[in-house]
């Protein structure tokens, strides 16, 4: 039985393992150059490493060296967090509000006015700038934290707005039905049940909003500025490559650096990513 | 001459009577003064749809969607209306200052005439169908499969680690992949290394125009949204009661029939959501193109073109008209959405 | 979580607050080197006038979106030190940039460079960070070894590849890409070869586009440039030249053996390999010379035309304090940081070039004093659609096989629309 099964299993566990190969060899990739000379990284390919792979003498942490002792990188890093964080809980936030507002309740035009949101998306953030950043000024907004929490919330809220929702108008209506009997307002229902059984695709939601922000470094340019207090991480990584044109070995370590904090979300969000409440209590 | 002098005394009674029913009735007497020209009638008309609309109105609804409506207005809404409008204005990088010149439809006829353009409306068809297709599958494909194996949290960060690279990481690790050197020097891009292990010339591959480079570029999207379409489909199939599969399983129902009359109906919607996500990343579709080729050999799409119009080129005039194309072309997908919806919420 | 909360707030507010003093925004793209001594210059300036604050952002790639969006938003820096003189009359065009002509006392500027950042009457720009372009980076040693001799005409130039050809080498390293910027490399080449083949006379008209592109003397140049690469003396061919960035292309002339001989770049290239090699020395492994006259006719005072290029300072706000800021920039104290720190050349009207330790900054810095004709970068000179547009890719276009009627062709077609 076990046999049969593990012979079954086979194609499944060949494919997901190529597809794996090829998505981590660019990764790898970066990983093994970031930590090879410049010499090195200019004369041969990254995987000529392997051969002997475990030598040493061929790996050096001079690259993540060079990065962290770059301008300023500490105060950058707090200031990417503080950009973050507090955005992509504002817009999770609104976004489930507006998402739950759109699935259940009822209102003129609701239809057209939700697809209004989701097709602004479209809308190349380079465009938004010139209209807003005025007013931005005359609001003193220009240059602070919460100015840029705002941005960054209401240029995510569409696609926000867009996933939980799809995950919002998927929940049976058996449950807001037993809800209303027990006399729960919409409110109530909202924080009690809904909130409660959507932290699955909230989760998710979390963090690739997280990520965005996380990443983005024009909007912060616009909104904040490059001076040292206030510029994000991606700013001083941006400087270390366009200063040398191509150090490809800080370039490589840089990346690695950026991503850390993503990555330790992702791991840790990951536990939410399981079969949710929803799959044992539904009917089909 | 008696006209005359009756006048004033009838306008007064006039006044008067007015004065009197607006006194009792107001409203009445507005409406009925309304009544007696097509204009009036019209105005109240719309005053009443006005008014019935008002009533109508759920404002407990309202409050839940009313924060998100407000910033996107702000952020959004406006700085749309206004590129609207400004895409029917020259040269200039400003909104509408003393220098800016109406200039009619002269910006809408570079948009769909020059070849710049056309090129780049092609290349956004091909990366539409290429890697909406391409990652909305193989997230399906990946959000099931996984499902089944003790390893899927470790395969699944794999996937999803070139969401967390940052624009220029993402560009250096292709260098590493599609890197050229001459034939007689070490290679270090890893395809011109397969290429010349197996005895061949090396090749520029993002210079290989019109298709590889295009494809090639394409791959690397893919690669990177991939993780996106997985993590949000999984969340989705991870809802799919368990009792369901396994009662058609036991039924004798083979692994693609579950998959394709199970499964798949009920990730349904929220492929959709996926792919018209998929959809306007194409539309926008610029970190890439701009950072790896900026356009060059015949790679061009629009939200680049866009970019330099404005910003490089001070053209905010057809800067505008290329970010409203965008617009134009995602409307059929919110349409093909609303459907979708008005479906949905009918067998619910 | 409630120390998070306030601290944030803090930082929020002090991000508004910190700006009581009164205050210069700098805004500048040189992350690196340049970075910490053009601190050096503010510091001697904040030391001068204690009641003044600089603060200095430094935003690279982005720049051009960030400072055209702020500008338009009506939120731009105060001042910013930039190389787009094309952009620059733009600007002066549409109002937003300062007059500096009786706000800026320019004496202490070589006069010569002064006209650059004049238009329509009024200056607009101060030239004090400049660049010599028009060199040929050589090994000494390999050059020696070889017993290669500097050619002093463009047919001993093509003589001498001929030899390096006929022993086995690749002459001319060339590196095109630079990411977005793909092609600026390709046009230095062009535009040097227009200085050389139809005169600076010539020149100004095709950078005026008071001829068009598809004119023979332009066709010429791209034809000039195009024959290195049909008689195989680039490394690597065209595509070498298409995927090779420029920071990296004069690698290949101090690798062991040396894989390309010469290389084409302005002054700036040092800092690079210099970053990619330890311990070259200026003068004995790398050297210059520059790049010898084509046509007699076209030089008729037999001397070498000079492409220059470097940033001028533009000024979007007059408060004093910023004219006092953009004064200093001017002075000899200011000067003698920038070329002492980083090797670079000195604008100010009393610089020597004996004062400088690098040999190579030595002759730029004389080239750049005794030219008798020297041209700004001219795709910097023409609109953006065009120098950082058209041109650009026409380049690229070209070297990678396209026919160059119909590169020039599309060209012209874009500069009809842009000027």
């Amino acid at each position: 039985m076990n046999r049969r099964k593990l012979i079954a299993k086979t194609p499944l566990h060949v494919t997901i393992l190529v597809f794996a190969a090829i998505w981590i060899i660019p990764t790898l990739g970066l990983l093994i150059t970031s930590f090879r000379d410049p010499t090195n990284i200019a004369g041969t390919g990254w995987w000529t490493v392997f051969p002997k792979l475990f030598s040493g003498g061929q790996y050096s942490l001079e690259n993540y060296i060079g990065v962290l002792s770059g301008q300023s990188l500490g105060q950058s890093f707090l200031n990417s967090l503080i950009i973050s964080v507090p955005a992509t809980a504002i817009s999770t936030f609104i976004a489930s509000f507006a998402a739950f507002g759109f699935a259940w309740m009822r209102f003129n035009g609701r239809k057209v006015l939700f697809m209004l949101v989701v097709g602004l998306m479209v809308i190349p953030l380079q465009m938004t700038f010139i209209p807003v950043l005025p007013i931005y000024k005359k609001l003193q907004l220009a240059g602070t934290f919460p100015g840029i929490w705002l941005a960054h919330t209401a240029y995510g809220l569409p696609l926000t707005t867009y996933l939980v929702h799809n995950f919002m108008a998927g929940i049976p209506k058996d449950l807001f039905d037993s809800a209303s009997i027990d006399g729960a307002s919409p409110f109530m229902t909202f924080w009690r049940i809904v909130i409660p059984i959507s932290v699955p695709a909230l989760a998710s939601v979390f963090i690739f909003q997280f990520l965005w922000i996380w990443n983005d470094l024009l909007v912060a340019l616009i909104y904040l500025s490059a001076r040292p207090n206030v510029a994000p991480l991606t700013l001083s990584i941006a400087n270390l490559v366009t200063n040398r044109g191509q150090d490809w070995e800080l370039l490589t370590a840089a990346a690695f650096v950026s991503m850390a904090l993503p990555l330790v979300v992702f791991f840790s969000l990951q536990r939410y990513f399981v079969r949710g409440i929803l799959a044992g209590s539904v009917k089909g | 001459m008696g006209d005359h002098r009756a006048r004033p005394g009838r306008l007064k009674r006039i006044a008067h009577s007015v004065g009197l029913k607006l006194i009792r009735d107001p409203a009445g007497a507005v409406v009925r003064f309304l009544e007696r020209g097509a204009p009036g009638r019209l105005l109240l008309r719309l005053i009443r749809s006005l008014v019935r609309w008002f009533r109508s109105v759920r404002w407990r609804s309202w409050s839940f969607v009313a924060p998100a409506l407000l910033l996107i207005g702000f952020f959004l809404v406006y700085p749309t209306v206004v590129t609207i409008a400004r895409s029917f204005f020259g040269r200039g990088i400003d909104l509408f200052g003393p220098n800016v010149e109406f200039v009619g439809l002269t910006n809408w006829k570079y948009v769909f005439t020059s070849p710049i353009m056309l090129t780049a409306l092609r290349n956004n068809a091909l990366w539409a169908v290429l890697f909406t297709g391409c990652t909305v599958g193989f997230g399906l494909v990946l959000a099931v499969m996984l499902d089944r194996v003790k390893y899927e949290k470790f395969v699944k960060s794999i996937i999803f680690i070139p969401a967390a690279i940052s624009g220029v990481g993402v560009a250096v690790i292709w260098k590493f992949v599609y890197a050229f050197r001459p034939a007689h020097i070490d290679q270090i891009g890893i395809l011109n290394a397969i290429v010349v292990a197996l005895g061949g010339q090396p090749v520029g591959w993002l210079l290989e125009r019109p298709w590889v480079n295009n494809i090639l570029l394409i791959v690397v999207g893919i690669w990177m949204w991939t993780g996106f379409c997985m993590v949000i489909l999984s969340a989705a199939y991870k809802n799919i009661p368990k009792p369901l599969l396994e009662a058609a399983r036991i039924d004798g129902a083979n692994e693609w029939r579950v998959f394709r009359n199970i499964i798949l109906p009920l990730l349904a919607p929220t492929a959709a959501v996926v792919a018209t996500t998929m959809v306007v990343q194409v539309l926008k579709i610029f970190d890439i193109i701009y950072v790896m080729t900026n356009g060059n050999f015949d790679t061009e799409v629009i939200a680049n073109r866009m970019y330099k119009e404005a910003f490089l080129f001070n053209n905010y005039g057809r800067s505008s008209a290329i970010a409203v194309v965008l617009l134009i072309l995602v409307v059929p997908f919110m349409i093909m959405n609303i459907r979708r919806f008005a479906k949905q919420e009918g067998g619910r | 979580m409630r120390k998070l909360l306030i601290s944030l707030l803090v930082l929020a507010l002090v991000g508004v607050a910190a700006f009581a003093q009164k205050v210069v925004n700098v805004m500048h793209g040189w992350p690196g080197a340049q970075a910490p001594a053009f601190q050096m210059i503010v510091d001697a300036f904040e030391a001068e006038n204690p009641d003044i604050d600089v603060v200095v952002e430094i935003v690279g790639r982005d720049r051009p979106t960030i400072l055209a969006t702020k500008l338009a938003g009506g939120n731009p820096p105060d001042l910013t030190p930039h190389p787009w003189i094309g952009t620059m009359r733009q600007w002066a065009d549409q109002g937003v940039i300062v007059d500096l002509t009786d706000l800026v006392d320019t004496s202490e500027i070589n006069p010569a460079l002064v006209p650059i950042g004049e238009y329509k009457g009024g200056l607009y720009g101060l030239f004090i960070f400049p660049n010599v372009k028009s060199l040929i980076w050589y090994n000494p040693k390999q050059f020696a070894a070889n017993g290669y001799e500097i050619p002093n005409t463009w047919y001993e130039l093509l003589a001498l590849s001929e030899q390096i050809l006929a022993d086995g080498g690749a002459p001319f390293s060339i590196g095109i890409e630079s990411g977005p910027a793909s092609g600026w490399p390709g046009t230095d080449w062009i535009e040097d070869i227009v200085l050389r083949t139809a005169g600076a006379e010539v020149y100004d008209k095709w950078v005026n586009h008071e001829i068009p592109w598809t004119d023979p003397r332009i066709k010429l140049a791209f034809e000039t440039f195009g024959s290195l690469f049909d008689k195989g003396y680039v490394l690597g061919g065209p595509i070498g030249a298409l995927t090779t960035n420029f920071g990296d292309a004069a690698d290949p002339l101090f690798l062991d053996p040396p894989a390309a001989f010469m290389h084409h770049q302005a002054t700036f290239i040092q800092g690079f390999f210099n970053d990619h090699f330890d311990g070259l020395v200026a003068g004995e492994d790398y050297d210059i010379f520059p790049l010898p006259t084509i046509t007699p006719k076209a030089t008729p005072d037999g001397s070498i035309p000079l492409l220059v290029s470097g940033d001028v300072v533009t000024v979007f706000n007059k408060r004093p304090e910023v004219i006092k800021f953009a004064q200093f920039l001017t002075s000899e104290t200011a000067a003698n940081i920038w070329s002492s720190e980083l090797g670079e050349l000195s604008a100010h009207v009393n610089a020597d070039p004996e004062d400088f330790e690098s040999p190579i900054t030595r002759k730029a810095q004389e080239m750049l004093l005794n030219a008798t004709v020297s041209r700004y970068d001219g795709s910097d000179l023409m609109p953006g659609e065009i120098g950082t547009g058209a041109f650009w890719s026409g380049v690229l276009d070209y070297i990678s096989g396209i026919d160059l009627d119909t590169v020039l062709a599309a060209i012209e077609a874009a500069a009809q629309d842009a000027y």
